[in-house]
């Protein structure tokens, strides 16, 4: 540091260097004597996305929630590398039965294989998490990036939209909507996702966008003559993403268990498809002759569920510290609306997850 | 490295800019505290008052205060800023002080275009700016350029340094060619006294003192004549704050810029300073050199902030009246009419509610030898009072 008592010519040169700077040995004594203005650039640059990956390769949770979230895409896509029966195959002289070798699991009432099922399963659960979660991001980030940034009318007509659809009971409107669509792919229960949960995401944005648009280096990019285009995607967009990222992460889990949910109530998926939520549905009736056609696709459904928000909360944990301010974190510490991960954490056979 | 032998690139250096001759001037001996040092260093060796770059005549702001939802009803208005005048002269700098809320830093955004006055003409080089609109805004824009407070918030953080200083040749790409750019900013980083080689790192790798650099750095990329600082140095440690001011006073001689410098704390705008300006709820209160202000002030509220600074030498404490004020500072949504002071001044009358008193020389000052007291000040009963102990 300089010496704050030392002539003021020798302080104009430079401030000591800060500890980020203390990396190199060589630090100072190349330019002024006594000055110590900070030296040679021997640590590497790193942005503020490098620090968090670097803290998230450090942290158990991220590494075991993403060891877990990769084994399911793997077996989502291809399901047949640790499964190598026929999820429909029936053997109504088994119905029920415990496990055997070969059938770890046991049967389920038409004497399927419980294993088997559970494995194609992720396909369906996966998929409608990805892409419902893809869709609402999508769709959310950008209606409430833009209402942030625009503000006044565009803002207020949004935000009342948001309401709406807010509004909206997941369990009664996914009854209402789903229960018309005749449909047997993942499409329909995607799309009312999307519709229910991009309000959430567009809060997030819009506050984050907000929060961003009041600091000064937006104003300073406004002063030098920025235009709207680059004060959002070089200024905004990159200090408003985070937050949003944290929440998607978050919320994949949630849609993940609203799809088994909406499935159990048979308003989700339709029986052609396997489906975690079709099965527990249908274990639900013999859960005291045979509990293992229950324990084991709910279990699965809780791990993926709980892998995902273990996920969002190591990413937004990583951001907030490598945020160089909390107000980019704090947007994302209360994700409103949607059930908190505790009680999004799927209790299939109680179908009725708390919301708001 | 002395300061008088920094490199000024030509690439920076405004067409025949006196390069820097008085940067020595904050010179002293090693005293406690850098920032009052720096002040008693004295103001002198300044280059001389040029044509006025910057003309502000009646700027006004009001922020609306709107009721309702759907249908908005203004209700009211900010008064922020209500009637300021003053210029601003090449190469010299101007100092406005007041206290939190009183519309500072509203006048620092109306003068780089940040905020549209509600009334009001700011003429830049005789042109009024505050109908321009596009590409002519945008011209004028190079040459008034903003150092901001928080060096925290005014760095974009996913940005390196080098696309922070580099961004307004992005903007303004007809100043430097493509691939000029990099040896500019690095020049500029040198400029302000970092290493050139720290193009590549992030904000958050630097300290508070060297982030101001690099705002600094920003707002010279343009070679603007003016710079608007607002209150630069105190968000800043004591000891960087002098470290910062010298900059800046460095930069002045070498690229003889003009600076509007606004600030809370009355040393280090009287150590920075030619011309000050009082401002108090959005109207100027005094204006005149920083000798007549700090030394023979007639405005009472300039007597009063001047009584409340924190004297070093014990005994000349013990000599000096302080001041105090009585009552909060009334709402700008309801400024008192008259003089907008007269609420807390212990010499109000009735003509003070009645009448606005215009901010020029008083009259029993304008005879030929009133001395420093002869400068304007917006108030009827304007006397002059010694509130700091002599020097």
């Amino acid at each position: 540091m300089p010496d704050p008592y030392a002539p003021k010519e020798a302080i104009t040169h430079g401030d000591g260097g800060p500890a980020a700077l203390a990396i190199g040995e060589a630090e100072s004594l190349e330019r002024a004597p006594g000055a110590g203005p900070g030296g040679a650039p021997t640590g590497k640059p790193r942005s503020l996305w490098s620090d968090a990956w670097h803290d998230l390769r450090r942290n158990p949770v991220f590494l075991l929630s993403a060891l877990i979230i990769l084994f399911l895409l793997v077996i989502a896509v291809w399901p047949q590398l640790i499964a190598d029966g026929n999820p429909y195959r029936a053997d109504l002289a088994k119905a029920q039965a415990g496990p055997e070798p070969g059938h770890p699991f046991g049967y389920d009432t038409q004497g399927r294989d419980v294993y088997t099922r559970v494995v194609y399963g992720a396909r369906a659960s996966i998929t409608v998490g990805i892409c419902a979660t893809a869709g609402a991001a999508l769709l959310g980030g950008l209606l409430g990036g833009f209402a942030g940034f625009f503000g006044g009318w565009w803002d207020t007509l949004l935000s009342r939209i948001a309401d709406i659809f807010f509004g909206i009971p997941v369990i009664l409107g996914g009854l209402v909507f789903l229960s018309v669509v005749t449909s047997s792919t993942v499409w329909p229960v995607v799309g009312f996702i999307v519709l229910l949960g991009w309000p959430q995401i567009a809060r997030i944005a819009r506050g984050a966008v907000v929060t961003a648009k009041q600091n000064d280096y937006v104003q300073a990019a406004r002063a030098l003559g920025a235009g709207n285009a680059r004060t959002l995607l070089r200024h905004i967009a990159p200090n408003a993403v985070a937050p949003v990222i944290v929440v998607a992460t978050i919320a994949l889990g949630t849609y993940i268990s609203l799809e088994a949910t909406l499935s159990f109530l048979g308003a989700g998926l339709k029986p052609p498809t396997v489906s975690w939520g079709i099965d527990i549905s249908a274990a639900s009736t013999s859960i005291r002759n045979a509990p293992h056609m229950l324990l084991w696709p709910a279990g699965a459904l809780s791990i993926t569920v709980l892998a995902f928000i273990m996920l969002g909360d190591a990413v937004r944990d990583a951001l907030a510290t490598a945020s160089p301010k909390p107000s980019t974190a704090s947007a994302t510490a209360s994700p409103p609306g949607r059930p908190s991960p505790s009680s999004a954490n799927p209790a299939p056979a109680s179908p009725s997850p708390p919301r708001r | 490295m002395e300061p008088d032998e920094l490199p000024t690139p030509d690439a920076i250096r405004p067409p025949g800019g006196p390069a820097g001759s008085a940067a020595g001037g904050a010179a002293g001996p090693a005293t406690g505290n850098p920032v009052a040092e720096a002040v008693a260093g004295g103001t002198g060796g300044r280059p001389g008052h040029g044509e006025p770059v910057l003309e502000i005549r009646g700027l006004v702001k009001h922020f609306p205060l709107t009721r309702g939802i759907l249908f908005r009803k203004q209700v009211g208005a900010v008064k922020a800023v209500d009637g300021v005048s003053f210029d601003l002269h090449r190469g010299e700098t101007l100092g406005i002080v007041g206290e939190s809320g009183c519309g500072k830093s509203t006048v620092a955004k109306l003068l780089v275009g940040l905020e549209r006055p509600t009334a009001g003409q700011i003429r830049y080089r005789g042109e009024d700016i505050t109908k321009l609109s596009g590409r002519a805004l945008k011209a004028v824009r190079r040459n008034i350029q903003m150092v901001f407070q928080d060096p925290y918030t005014s760095l974009n953080p996913r940005m390196t340094v080098g696309d922070i200083i580099g961004e307004p040749y992005d903007i303004h790409p007809e100043v430097a060619p493509k691939g000029d750019r990099r040896r500019r900013v690095q020049e500029l980083l040198d400029v302000v006294g970092l290493n050139p080689e720290y193009l590549n790192r992030y904000p958050h790798q630097f300290s508070g003192g060297q982030r101001q650099r690099i705002g600094i750095a920003r707002g010279l990329a343009l070679r603007p004549e003016i710079i608007v600082a607002d209150e630069p140095v105190s968000a800043l440690d004591v000891s960087v704050q002098a470290q910062v001011v010298n900059l800046l006073e460095r930069l002045q001689n070498t690229f003889d810029l003009s600076y509007v410098f606004i600030a809370h704390d009355l040393s280090v705008v009287r150590h920075i300073s030619d011309r000050v300006a009082v401002m108090y709820l959005g109207r100027l209160a005094e204006s005149g050199t920083d000798e007549q202000i700090y030394d023979h002030p007639t405005h009472p509220y300039t007597q009063a902030l001047l009584s409340a600074v924190p004297v070093p030498d014990p005994e000349a404490r013990e000599s000096r009246t302080r001041i105090l004020l009585t009552g909060d500072v009334p709402s700008p949504a309801d400024p008192p009419s008259g003089c907008r002071f007269r609420t807390r001044c212990w010499k109000a009358q009735e003509l003070c509610a009645e009448q606005v008193p215009p901010l020029e020389v008083p009259p029993r000052f304008a005879t030929p030898d009133a001395g420093p007291a002869a400068h304007p000040s917006a108030c009827h009963f304007a006397e002059e009072r010694q509130v700091v102990p002599g020097e």
